[in-house]
């Protein structure tokens, strides 16, 4: 297999040393063995140890790896490199960087923990585990395989313009995973707390994050969801 | 006041739903509103007017311009939402636009009703 060359055009930002943010022009002889862009960045940090960039698992399951790859929020390490010789990568938009391609995911959590996303449930925890109908368990999938890689959230000019008050498709999905959950019994409280012209009703539906959902989840629809509980409860 | 982040104002789900509601019935008005433009003999002033003049169509009309009234209202203030961050000057630009919508209804039904 002959070698093959990748050029990319990275965003580089360091506040020690940069004054302000620049494009950097770097190119990279991939390995056979490089097969996704994570790999690639690897290898490129060899060459240039400065580069920043998050990482753990490798493997699409952590959800560290986020980041906006020719001009589409995706994780370096589900993006194949086949066909991919020219590639600008940004850091997530919407956030503050803090270097290179790492960003400040303060704001994003912030909104998840305000959900919050843990079961609410006050009876005494019988003795074996809580049981749930196949039906009512089929209910969730879709919506608790969710790794928080912030693609979906970065992607929604709702979250860009109001990341303080909207909670984001990301949180919102997890708000509908606790509501649709059978064994939770805070669903008033979980509707009361996301009704508000900020908090939900800053979606418009245009469906960015389904567009870039690297885990194939679909935030629109929960949210459409969360909506329809919302008037089955009102009218 | 202190500098916190406040939300929860327990709204939103009534201008969701107004904002929809609105909308479809915008949609059955137009259609309405073709047919009968289009089923006028003459394009005339006389019968143009005279197509609103009382009647069924003239109410609609003006149930047509609440309607557009209302979603508008929705509709600008998400933008100021969006894009206005001073809360003052959004508080502002709200009152101003209500009032010019509540303007425009009552000029809407003084125009359809000396027809």
């Amino acid at each position: 297999m002959s070698k093959r060359t990748v050029n990319f055009k990275i965003y580089r930002y360091d506040p020690d040393r940069d004054e302000k943010p620049y494009m950097q022009d770097i190119s990279i002889d991939l390995e056979p063995s490089d097969k996704k862009l994570l790999d690639a960045l690897v290898r490129l940090k060899s060459k240039d140890d400065s580069l920043s960039f998050r990482r753990s698992c490798r493997e699409g399951v952590c959800g560290s790896d986020a980041m906006n790859i020719n001009g589409k929020n995706g994780l370096a390490c589900l993006t194949s490199l086949d066909g991919l010789d020219n590639v600008v990568l940004r850091p997530l938009p919407g956030l503050p960087v803090i270097r290179d391609l790492v960003v400040d995911m303060t704001q994003f959590f912030k909104q998840y923990h305000s959900i919050k996303p843990y079961l609410v449930n006050n009876e005494p925890a019988p003795e074996r585990e809580r049981l749930q109908s196949p039906e009512e368990r089929e209910e969730l999938n879709g919506l608790y395989e969710c790794i928080l890689c912030a693609c979906c959230s970065t992607s929604c000019p709702s979250f860009w313009w109001n990341p303080d008050k909207f909670v984001g498709p990301a949180g919102l999905l997890a708000a509908y995973r606790f509501i649709a959950d059978t064994r939770d019994q805070a669903t008033t409280e979980r509707l009361d707390n996301l009704e508000d012209p900020y908090r939900l009703f800053r979606c418009h539906s245009i469906m960015n994050c389904v567009d870039v959902c690297p885990k194939g989840l679909n935030p629109t629809r929960a949210i459409g969801k969360i909506k329809d509980m919302m008037v089955a409860r009102a009218v | 006041m202190v500098k916190r982040i406040v939300v929860g104002a327990h709204y939103g789900l009534r201008d969701w739903i107004g904002q929809r509601a609105t909308a479809i019935f915008m949609v059955i008005y137009t259609v309405i509103f073709a047919l009968n433009a289009l089923m006028l003999p003459e394009m005339s002033y006389e019968a143009w007017s005279g197509m609103f003049a009382g009647g069924f169509l003239g109410f609609l009309t003006f149930l047509f311009f609440l309607a557009l009234f209302y979603h508008a209202w929705i509709g600008v203030r998400d933008i100021f939402m969006d894009y206005i961050k001073p809360t003052g000057i959004r508080l502002a630009l709200h009152v101003v636009v209500l009032f010019l919508l509540v303007g425009y209804a009552g000029w809407a039904a003084q125009i359809l009703w000396r027809l």
